[in-house]
């Protein structure tokens, strides 16, 4: 590879960069046009908000505000600390003005399919805003002056993972950066949400996306996109000829369009050529990705000193009559959009969040849009077919040939099934990244991708176990040291004859003491003797 | 001349050769003794590993450590309760042994749980401390006692002492946390396989 790399740098002009032929992958039906058909629109103000602060078992969450307070829109509503070092602080920001009527428990729109600590939010309708402090000389900001503001604005990925946005900003300070590459490929069916955004707002993206290409001090920018996006295309290459640029223009790369091009590994291989190691960071080679949905975020967090509080959201599917996207505030419940749509409940099936292929199901309808949510199918009964019955592997080996990991999904299978961990590290696992092109191509409807899962599950859970065992074996080999040391000195303890105490104030002290000492012992034993009654009762009534 | 320096060659060769071999001799002996010490004790060393180090004793070794030496000698690897069917399962590939159900002798199959001490009842006669292998437990002599809940290897160890009755075993597993998502594929259209 290296040496054809080199031979299309002599042709080339080295800086020249051009998509390139990836591993694996499938093209399906993208389902995009109905989304696609009406432009963005925003929102009302919806009566109540659920803001997702974090799982809670999760990291810990600093609450800023109290149940029943009247909170203005903007205003720091909780800081989530993913790490120990308070280095990745998360703030969460009130979407609109309201009174804090709880805080608990419910569902949210994402994949982690497990209920997170929400801020519930009743809105008052009037919408009182902070002042925000725009930057308008935001080509004079610092590196670390754009990190802070991006932090505090509390921007997370938009891509789905949901990485803080600014953490990964001050990991490129150890690195140097080459590349900074801005995702819009969004190869999965259904998703439109960024190519709605490219299309109405590419001036803006491509401002963030300068930002984000200074804090991270790349040397280029490089926005990726699907050739079957030609408006979103356009509308780029329009922002790029007018772009008044801070530092270096951005540029922009068409990939042909294939699932799962959108992928982080796969989509620097097919711009960089680079393939990153398993266990590495992109940094580590002088790579990062951000969404278009993050630069966008960033541009407001920068540009015009707004928080996070909204997100861009593809809501399609069969049972909705006029699908389209949002710009809808965080915290929004799915029932109040899929009104918006106009849905009709009798065909409604199942709510997905995410795209067809690699979405979940999430069970409730009050469930709330998180910064992650990209797009929510309500999907009718004949849309998507219900799991069939799984049939024996016949072997065709399409699985293999669509892994965009080049793994062998069959062989990880049969591995699962016998939960053979050596082997399943050994076939690299851990280096699936659940796209599902398998399970796609699958003519045997083998359940590939969510058997992966719960190995994967299943291994960390072991090692999770294994930590652990290894802890108590150190705190028991500790327990006897102590012991054993302990008892020594108590031999040598007794070799050695205590002196006397000295007979001079002690007296005194005693006799002040020894009525209390007396009382406080007669006390005790009640009180133990009380205890031992209660317990002798209590296993008389046992043994009853 | 000639003949004596060949003498000299063949001599040498001869005797260069002989050292060499008794050299490589003496690794290889060093090398099969080193290896038949290591596997022993590394075999003692991967049973350990696979046992749960909750250390409570149930299978009638006063640790996990005397156990898995008494396991590389022989006795039997299903009696330990709290490693679950995969410690059973693990140790019967590590020893190339058939899997065989756990020994009801020793206990039953249970979910991880945490020692829980009923502070207003305690009288605080320190039993349960001597008792956990792990210090998992704080108090003094008259004084309320406290589990350290991460600490706790949920050995049952402290309960039988109590003179109270105050140790509760306080089931630690959400139900949640086994649960795994089904995601929804597309399969309206016919696969296609791109290359």
């Amino acid at each position: 590879m290296s040496a054809l790399r080199q031979l299309a740098s002599r042709f080339f002009s080295s800086d020249t960069v051009f998509a390139r032929r990836t591993v694996g992958g499938i093209q399906p039906l993208p389902f995009k046009e109905d989304s696609l058909r009406s432009r963005i629109m925003s929102t009302p103000i919806p009566q109540q908000l659920t803001i997702p602060i974090g799982a809670a078992d999760g990291p810990e969450i600093t609450l800023l505000v109290d149940i029943g307070e009247q909170v203005s829109k903007y205003k720091k509503l909780a800081v989530i600390n993913i790490s120990a070092e308070g280095v990745s602080d998360v703030p969460v920001h009130a979407p609109t003005s309201g009174v804090i009527t709880s805080i608990e428990n419910s569902i949210v729109a994402d994949h982690s399919q497990q209920q997170q600590l929400c801020i519930n939010l009743a809105a008052d309708g009037h919408d009182e805003a902070l002042q925000l402090e725009p930057q308008s000389n935001y080509s004079l900001l610092s590196r670390t002056d754009i990190v802070f503001l991006i932090r505090d604005a509390g921007v997370i990925g938009m891509g789905g993972a949901g990485f803080p946005t600014a953490d990964k900003l001050s990991k490129c300070a150890e690195s140097a950066i080459e590349f900074l590459i801005i995702n819009a490929a969004e190869c999965e069916p259904y998703i439109t949400a960024d190519e709605t955004l490219l299309r109405e707002r590419a001036n803006k993206v491509v401002l963030g996306a300068q930002i984000l290409k200074r804090a991270s001090a790349a040397r280029r920018c490089i926005i990726a996109i699907e050739d079957t996006k030609p408006d979103a295309i356009d509308a780029l290459n329009q922002a790029l000829q007018n772009e008044t640029g801070l530092d270096q223009g951005c540029e922009l790369v068409v990939i042909p369009s294939k699932y799962p091009s959108g992928s982080e590994r796969q989509l620097i291989q097919c711009v960089t050529g680079i393939e990153i190691a398993t266990g590495h960071h992109p940094t580590e080679n002088g790579i990062v990705m951000h969404n278009v949905g993050t630069a966008y975020a960033a541009y407001e967090a920068i540009v015009e000193g707004k928080p996070c509080i909204s997100r861009f959201t593809t809501l399609c599917g069969q049972a909705l009559k006029t699908p389209k996207n949002f710009e809808v505030l965080i915290g929004t419940t799915a029932d109040f959009l899929f009104e918006l749509c106009g849905i009709e409940t009798s065909n409604k099936q199942k709510s997905i969040v995410g795209g067809s292929l690699m979405g979940s199901e999430f069970g409730s309808d009050k469930a709330a849009i998180c910064k992650t949510t990209n797009c929510i199918i309500a999907a009718s009964a004949n849309e998507f077919q219900a799991p069939q019955a799984e049939q024996a592997c016949i072997r065709c080996g399409f699985c293999a040939d669509v892994c965009p990991s080049k793994l062998l999904p069959q062989q990880l299978l049969a591995f699962s099934k016998t939960a053979d961990t050596t082997q399943l590290l050994g076939h690299g696992l851990l280096d699936c990244i659940e796209c599902g092109a398998c399970d796609y191509v699958c003519p045997s409807q083998l359940p590939l991708v969510s058997t992966y899962k719960e190995s994967k599950k299943r291994i960390e859970n072991r090692r999770q176990d294994l930590e652990l065992s290894d802890y108590w074996q150190q705190r028991f080999q500790f327990h006897q040291y102590r012991v054993k040391k302990e008892k020594d000195q108590a031999v040598s303890r007794k070799a050695v004859v205590p002196a006397k105490p000295t007979l001079a104030a002690e007296p005194a002290v005693k006799e002040q003491n020894d009525e209390a000492d007396f009382i406080s012992k007669e006390q005790a034993s009640l009180d133990i003797a009380a205890a031992v009654a209660r317990v002798k009762a209590r296993r008389d009534e046992k043994n009853k | 001349m000639l003949p004596v320096i060949s003498h000299w060659l063949t001599q040498f060769v001869i005797g260069s050769s002989l050292l060499l071999f008794i050299a490589f001799a003496l690794l290889k002996i060093n090398r099969y003794l080193l290896q038949q010490l290591t596997t022993q004790k590394s075999l003692v060393n991967r049973i350990n590993r696979a046992l749960p180090q909750t250390q409570c004793g149930q299978c009638g070794h006063p640790g996990c450590l005397p156990y898995a030496r008494s396991i590389s000698l022989g006795e039997a690897s299903n009696k330990c309760p709290p490693g679950g069917q995969e410690t059973i399962l693990e140790l019967a590939e590590l020893l190339n042994e058939p899997v065989r159900g756990l020994d009801p002798a020793h206990g039953q199959f249970r979910d991880f749980s945490v020692a829980v001490i009923r502070e207003d009842e305690c009288i605080g006669c320190t039993k349960c401390i001597q008792a956990c292998p792990v210090d998992a437990i704080l108090g003094g002599p008259k004084l309320m006692h406290t589990v350290i809940a991460s600490e706790c290897t949920g050995c049952d160890l402290c309960v039988e002492p109590c003179p109270v009755d105050c140790i509760d075993m306080i089931n630690q597993l959400a139900p949640s946390i086994s649960q795994t998502t089904t995601p929804y594929f597309d399969r309206l259209s016919s696969p296609g396989v791109s290359s």
